[in-house]
Protein backbone atom coordinates (compact mmCIF):
# COMPACT_ATOMS: atom_id res chain seq x y z
CA UNK A 1 0.00 0.00 0.00
CA UNK A 2 1.37 3.43 -0.90
CA UNK A 3 2.40 5.65 1.97
CA UNK A 4 0.50 8.82 2.52
CA UNK A 5 2.41 11.92 1.50
CA UNK A 6 2.22 15.63 2.13
CA UNK A 7 2.89 18.52 -0.22
CA UNK A 8 6.13 20.52 0.07
CA UNK A 9 5.79 23.92 1.67
CA UNK A 10 7.89 27.07 1.36
CA UNK A 11 7.12 29.74 3.91
CA UNK A 12 8.96 33.05 4.31
CA UNK A 13 8.36 34.96 7.52
CA UNK A 14 9.56 38.32 8.82
CA UNK A 15 12.47 38.12 11.24
CA UNK A 16 10.26 38.63 14.30
CA UNK A 17 9.78 36.10 17.09
CA UNK A 18 6.07 36.92 17.22
CA UNK A 19 5.66 35.05 13.91
CA UNK A 20 7.13 31.78 15.17
CA UNK A 21 3.99 30.25 16.67
CA UNK A 22 1.91 30.81 13.54
CA UNK A 23 4.67 29.49 11.28
CA UNK A 24 4.97 26.31 13.35
CA UNK A 25 1.19 25.86 13.18
CA UNK A 26 1.29 26.15 9.37
CA UNK A 27 4.04 23.53 9.13
CA UNK A 28 2.08 21.15 11.36
CA UNK A 29 -0.97 21.56 9.14
CA UNK A 30 1.16 20.77 6.09
CA UNK A 31 2.49 17.61 7.75
CA UNK A 32 -0.87 16.42 9.05
CA UNK A 33 -1.46 13.95 6.16
CA UNK A 34 1.69 12.00 7.08
CA UNK A 35 1.50 8.94 9.33
CA UNK A 36 3.54 10.58 12.07
CA UNK A 37 3.29 9.50 15.70
CA UNK A 38 1.28 11.89 17.83
CA UNK A 39 4.35 12.83 19.87
CA UNK A 40 6.19 13.97 16.76
CA UNK A 41 3.43 16.45 15.98
CA UNK A 42 2.92 17.55 19.57
CA UNK A 43 6.51 17.69 20.81
CA UNK A 44 9.41 16.85 18.50
CA UNK A 45 8.54 18.99 15.48
CA UNK A 46 7.03 22.06 17.19
CA UNK A 47 9.81 22.35 19.76
CA UNK A 48 12.71 21.67 17.37
CA UNK A 49 11.30 24.00 14.72
CA UNK A 50 10.66 26.72 17.28
CA UNK A 51 14.28 26.45 18.38
CA UNK A 52 15.55 26.64 14.80
CA UNK A 53 13.38 29.67 14.05
CA UNK A 54 14.33 31.39 17.27
CA UNK A 55 18.04 30.91 16.48
CA UNK A 56 17.54 32.12 12.90
CA UNK A 57 15.72 35.27 13.96
CA UNK A 58 17.67 36.26 17.07
CA UNK A 59 21.16 35.04 16.18
CA UNK A 60 21.35 34.48 12.41
CA UNK A 61 19.45 37.63 11.51
CA UNK A 62 20.49 39.54 14.62
CA UNK A 63 16.85 40.31 15.50
CA UNK A 64 16.74 42.61 12.46
CA UNK A 65 13.08 43.04 11.42
CA UNK A 66 14.20 44.00 7.93
CA UNK A 67 15.43 40.47 7.30
CA UNK A 68 13.45 37.30 6.68
CA UNK A 69 13.60 33.60 7.45
CA UNK A 70 12.69 30.92 4.90
CA UNK A 71 11.17 27.62 6.00
CA UNK A 72 11.27 24.75 3.50
CA UNK A 73 9.28 21.63 4.32
CA UNK A 74 10.13 18.60 2.20
CA UNK A 75 8.13 15.52 3.18
CA UNK A 76 9.63 12.29 1.82
CA UNK A 77 8.30 8.74 1.97
CA UNK A 78 10.49 7.78 4.91
CA UNK A 79 11.31 11.11 6.53
CA UNK A 80 10.34 14.70 7.08
CA UNK A 81 12.96 17.29 6.20
CA UNK A 82 12.54 20.88 7.37
CA UNK A 83 15.09 23.55 6.49
CA UNK A 84 15.30 26.94 8.16
CA UNK A 85 17.37 29.52 6.29
CA UNK A 86 18.42 32.90 7.64
CA UNK A 87 20.66 35.69 6.33
CA UNK A 88 23.48 35.12 8.80
CA UNK A 89 26.96 33.71 8.50
CA UNK A 90 26.24 30.46 10.28
CA UNK A 91 27.73 28.81 13.32
CA UNK A 92 29.56 25.68 14.42
CA UNK A 93 26.79 23.31 15.40
CA UNK A 94 28.95 20.98 17.48
CA UNK A 95 30.84 23.75 19.23
CA UNK A 96 27.62 25.53 20.15
CA UNK A 97 25.80 22.47 21.49
CA UNK A 98 26.37 21.94 25.18
CA UNK A 99 25.09 19.28 27.55
CA UNK A 100 22.11 21.03 29.07
CA UNK A 101 21.74 18.22 31.59
CA UNK A 102 25.19 18.67 33.16
CA UNK A 103 24.91 19.62 36.85
CA UNK A 104 26.40 23.07 36.30
CA UNK A 105 24.02 23.73 33.37
CA UNK A 106 20.80 22.63 34.99
CA UNK A 107 19.99 25.96 36.63
CA UNK A 108 21.00 28.07 33.64
CA UNK A 109 18.24 30.04 31.95
CA UNK A 110 19.73 29.53 28.48
CA UNK A 111 21.71 26.89 26.58
CA UNK A 112 19.01 24.29 25.89
CA UNK A 113 18.00 25.21 22.34
CA UNK A 114 20.46 23.24 20.20
CA UNK A 115 20.52 20.46 22.79
CA UNK A 116 16.76 20.03 22.47
CA UNK A 117 16.87 20.22 18.67
CA UNK A 118 19.37 17.38 18.52
CA UNK A 119 17.55 15.25 21.07
CA UNK A 120 14.17 15.66 19.38
CA UNK A 121 15.29 15.16 15.76
CA UNK A 122 16.99 12.19 14.10
CA UNK A 123 19.33 14.57 12.31
CA UNK A 124 20.38 18.21 12.61
CA UNK A 125 22.75 19.68 10.03
CA UNK A 126 23.99 23.19 9.34
CA UNK A 127 25.36 24.37 6.04
CA UNK A 128 25.62 27.42 3.82
CA UNK A 129 23.46 27.70 0.73
CA UNK A 130 23.17 31.38 -0.16
CA UNK A 131 22.62 31.93 3.55
CA UNK A 132 22.81 29.94 6.73
CA UNK A 133 20.64 26.81 6.70
CA UNK A 134 19.70 24.43 9.51
CA UNK A 135 18.21 21.16 8.29
CA UNK A 136 16.07 19.10 10.63
CA UNK A 137 15.36 15.48 9.71
CA UNK A 138 12.85 13.20 11.40
CA UNK A 139 12.37 9.63 10.23
CA UNK A 140 8.92 8.24 9.68
CA UNK A 141 8.87 4.82 11.31
CA UNK B 1 -0.31 31.94 24.71
CA UNK B 2 -2.76 33.10 27.26
CA UNK B 3 -2.52 32.67 30.98
CA UNK B 4 -4.58 33.25 34.05
CA UNK B 5 -3.42 34.04 37.56
CA UNK B 6 -5.61 33.16 40.53
CA UNK B 7 -5.24 32.81 44.27
CA UNK B 8 -6.01 29.63 46.13
CA UNK B 9 -5.43 30.63 49.74
CA UNK B 10 -1.82 31.75 49.94
CA UNK B 11 -0.86 29.96 46.73
CA UNK B 12 -0.69 31.83 43.43
CA UNK B 13 -1.84 29.55 40.62
CA UNK B 14 -0.70 30.38 37.08
CA UNK B 15 -2.42 28.50 34.28
CA UNK B 16 -0.74 28.57 30.86
CA UNK B 17 -2.94 28.10 27.82
CA UNK B 18 -1.24 27.23 24.50
CA UNK B 19 2.50 27.38 23.98
CA UNK B 20 5.14 28.93 26.22
CA UNK B 21 7.91 29.96 23.85
CA UNK B 22 10.40 32.67 22.98
CA UNK B 23 7.69 34.99 21.66
CA UNK B 24 5.68 35.17 24.87
CA UNK B 25 7.90 34.11 27.76
CA UNK B 26 8.59 37.68 28.92
CA UNK B 27 4.87 38.25 29.36
CA UNK B 28 4.70 35.34 31.80
CA UNK B 29 7.86 36.42 33.59
CA UNK B 30 6.63 39.96 34.12
CA UNK B 31 3.25 38.78 35.39
CA UNK B 32 4.79 36.43 37.95
CA UNK B 33 7.34 39.06 39.04
CA UNK B 34 4.42 41.41 39.70
CA UNK B 35 2.88 38.76 41.92
CA UNK B 36 6.17 38.41 43.80
CA UNK B 37 6.32 42.20 44.26
CA UNK B 38 2.86 41.95 45.78
CA UNK B 39 4.06 39.38 48.28
CA UNK B 40 3.39 36.03 46.62
CA UNK B 41 5.86 33.33 47.71
CA UNK B 42 4.14 30.06 46.85
CA UNK B 43 3.57 29.74 43.11
CA UNK B 44 2.04 26.84 41.22
CA UNK B 45 2.20 26.64 37.42
CA UNK B 46 -0.56 24.47 35.98
CA UNK B 47 0.14 23.06 32.49
CA UNK B 48 -3.19 21.32 31.94
CA UNK B 49 -3.93 23.56 28.94
CA UNK B 50 -0.35 23.95 27.68
CA UNK B 51 0.59 22.63 24.24
CA UNK B 52 4.38 22.89 24.02
CA UNK B 53 7.29 24.68 25.65
CA UNK B 54 10.59 25.65 24.03
CA UNK B 55 13.98 26.22 25.64
CA UNK B 56 13.14 29.86 26.32
CA UNK B 57 9.99 28.86 28.15
CA UNK B 58 11.94 26.33 30.20
CA UNK B 59 14.53 29.01 30.91
CA UNK B 60 11.92 31.38 32.26
CA UNK B 61 10.62 28.70 34.61
CA UNK B 62 14.17 28.06 35.85
CA UNK B 63 14.75 31.78 36.31
CA UNK B 64 11.50 32.30 38.21
CA UNK B 65 12.15 29.27 40.41
CA UNK B 66 15.52 30.70 41.42
CA UNK B 67 14.03 34.14 42.09
CA UNK B 68 11.24 32.70 44.21
CA UNK B 69 13.64 30.46 46.11
CA UNK B 70 15.85 33.48 46.85
CA UNK B 71 12.79 35.14 48.35
CA UNK B 72 12.18 32.15 50.58
CA UNK B 73 9.33 30.77 48.51
CA UNK B 74 8.75 27.85 46.18
CA UNK B 75 7.60 27.34 42.58
CA UNK B 76 5.98 24.02 41.80
CA UNK B 77 4.49 22.49 38.65
CA UNK B 78 1.40 20.40 37.93
CA UNK B 79 -0.58 18.65 35.22
CA UNK B 80 2.13 18.04 32.62
CA UNK B 81 0.91 15.88 29.75
CA UNK B 82 3.09 13.00 28.53
CA UNK B 83 4.92 15.18 25.98
CA UNK B 84 5.72 17.92 28.48
CA UNK B 85 6.82 15.29 30.97
CA UNK B 86 9.16 13.91 28.28
CA UNK B 87 10.53 17.41 27.69
CA UNK B 88 11.30 17.88 31.38
CA UNK B 89 12.93 14.44 31.54
CA UNK B 90 15.07 15.10 28.42
CA UNK B 91 16.42 18.26 30.03
CA UNK B 92 16.52 16.72 33.52
CA UNK B 93 14.44 19.63 34.74
CA UNK B 94 12.16 17.05 36.31
CA UNK B 95 14.91 16.81 38.95
CA UNK B 96 14.89 20.55 39.56
CA UNK B 97 11.15 21.06 40.03
CA UNK B 98 8.61 19.40 42.24
CA UNK B 99 6.01 18.16 39.76
CA UNK B 100 2.55 16.89 40.73
CA UNK B 101 0.16 14.94 38.54
CA UNK B 102 -2.78 17.21 39.33
CA UNK B 103 -3.39 20.74 40.56
CA UNK B 104 -5.10 19.39 43.66
CA UNK B 105 -2.11 17.30 44.64
CA UNK B 106 0.22 20.21 44.02
CA UNK B 107 -1.87 22.51 46.19
CA UNK B 108 -1.80 19.93 48.98
CA UNK B 109 1.98 19.61 48.66
CA UNK B 110 2.79 23.19 49.68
Amino acid sequence: MARRTAAPLDLRIPSDIRHIEDAVAQVLVALAPLPLPRQHLALNIPVALTEALSNAILRGNGDDPGKTVLIRVRPQPDRVVIEVADEGLGFDLDACTGDATAPDALEREDGRGLFLMRRLMDGVERFTDGGNVVRLTLRIA
Amino acid sequence: MGFTVAKQGEITVVEIEGSLIVGNRQELKQRVLEELDNGARKVLVDFAKTTYIDSSGLGVLVSLAKRIRDLGGDLRLADLNDDLQTLFELTKLDTLFQISATRERALESF
